[in-house]
């Protein structure tokens, strides 16, 4: 066989790929509901606490920083591996779907957190003295006049880091959830061929690529103007 | 709290495995330092491409920087790593790790220098020129330095990115920090060391998430 036809029998089988398919679209659906599950919670949770943050609630700035700097440092993988195997010793299980849900949920929340806020702190000062001097109260004036400004900026940085973190669900696999990777690695194995590998990387491109296109476009829209 | 203690802070279990923590974080800064400048040296010439006047070198680097960035790094790490074999090319474990995190960290700098060297107005790129320098002595002494000032704060927490990254190469048994911790856990029927790594690992880049947030907000005051 010359190396190309071995190329091709190894890696574009096309029986094993016919084999493998229907599994690696199952895969596909646990991913893009994880993912989809992940970004709603990650950015509500992350909203909400910038809110809360700006609110200049008593006590809760301290523990919403500490909170971000440690869902911020730590590698989600590490968290996961937290969740699924060290929280059990203390009679909280979970399985492996909650445990990465939870895990990016939390490091998305961080991350979105931040962003919030950087974009709530670049409103001009002014435009909260004039809000306030019109009698409207401090929750008014966040998500009357401030938010939907500060918003406008998060959207590019807050795209780039949704798309780097979706793509986490892939470490779902370490602990066993069928996602794509894990479906594709063990159909790999179990096929001797690593066709359902390749296979896997076509879904994650499909499901990936139009996000990079979208945040690509965004980033061009939302550019300074220089 | 007895049993969260035992189970989560083991005080005999900490002074067992504490040396092979240890010496798992020694590979996961080794690995860093391997990866941290292989991708940034990658990066900066992707950022050229992606600057070029031809637009056949444009677009090749645009399509690379987009490839890379749609795959999970796991999924590239694996599929190196166990499809390679196949082809009969036989990979070290390191090596495998290294160009597998090498095509991801690449485009992620790839694309942070470039909005970088794009924030640089054209102007001083003509000032340059016109003063006599070559292409290469102006992107190295007028247009990178200046790019990589505005676009410090996205390197660093890209950086931070790439350490974390390396906890991924646990799951090709690199004995790296985490696969030491989950070894350790194993031996040991207990969470200590899997909580004890992930403390190492805040100590190790708490730092760098407090400086990535002292620069962000230096960067929007400025503004």
């Amino acid at each position: 066989m010359s190396n190309l036809e071995r190329l091709i029998a190894s890696f574009f089988n096309a029986e094993v790929a016919w084999r493998y398919l229907p599994r690696i679209a199952e895969g596909m659906l646990v991913t893009l509901g994880l993912g989809l599950a992940v970004i709603a919670t990650g950015v509500l949770v992350g909203l909400c606490l910038a809110v809360l943050r700006a609110l200049r609630v008593p006590f809760t700035g301290w523990m919403i920083v500490g909170f971000a700097d440690i869902f911020r440092a730590l590698p989600p993988l590490v968290i996961i591996i937290v969740l699924f195997f060290a929280f059990p010793y203390i009679g909280l299980s979970m399985n492996a779907f909650t445990a990465t849900w939870l895990s990016l949920s939390l490091v998305l929340a961080a991350f979105a957190e931040e962003v919030f806020w950087a974009g709530i702190l670049s409103v001009h000062k002014g435009q909260w003295d004039a809000a306030l001097s019109l009698g409207l109260t401090h929750w008014k004036t966040l998500r009357e006049v401030i938010l939907p400004q500060a918003i406008r900026l998060t959207v590019p940085p807050l795209t780039n880091r949704v798309i780097s973190i979706t793509k986490g669900t892939a470490l779902g696999s370490v602990v066993a959830l069928h996602e794509i990777l894990n479906v594709a690695s063990s159909g790999s194995s179990e096929a001797g061929n690593p066709t359902p590998l390749t296979l896997g990387a076509i879904a994650y491109l499909i499901l990936f690529i139009p996000f990079v296109w979208f945040g690509r476009r965004l980033e061009k829209r939302f550019a300074w103007k220089r | 709290m007895e049993t969260l203690i035992q189970v989560f802070f083991n005080p005999a279990i900490i002074a067992r495995v504490w040396p092979f923590l240890l010496q798992g974080f020694g590979t996961t800064l080794m690995l860093s330092a391997l990866v941290i400048p292989l991708g940034l040296a990658g990066g900066l010439l992707l950022a050229l491409a992606s600057t070029h006047a031809s637009r056949w070198v444009r677009a090749s680097a645009m399509v690379y920087v987009d490839f890379f960035r749609a795959f999970p790094p796991l999924v590239l790490l694996i599929f190196i790593y166990f499809g390679f074999p196949f082809l009969s090319i036989d990979m070290p474990k390191l090596a495998a790790v290294a160009l597998g995190f090498f095509l991801n960290t690449s485009s992620y700098y790839g694309e942070i220098f470039r909005a970088g060297i794009e924030s640089i107005a054209r102007g001083q790129m003509e000032a340059a020129l016109s003063m006599g320098l070559t292409k290469g002595q102006a992107y190295r002494h007028v247009i990178v330095p200046q790019a990589v000032k505005n676009v410090l704060p996205d390197l660093v927490s890209n950086t931070l990115e790439v350490i974390k990254l390396t906890t991924l190469a646990s799951v090709v048994a690199l004995p790296e920090l985490l696969n030491n911790a989950r070894q350790a856990q194993a031996l040991t029927y207990n969470a200590t060391p899997i909580v004890l790594a992930a403390l190492m690992y805040l100590a190790l880049l708490w730092p760098i998430v407090r400086l990535m947030s002292r620069l962000e907000h230096k960067h929007l005051a400025r503004r």
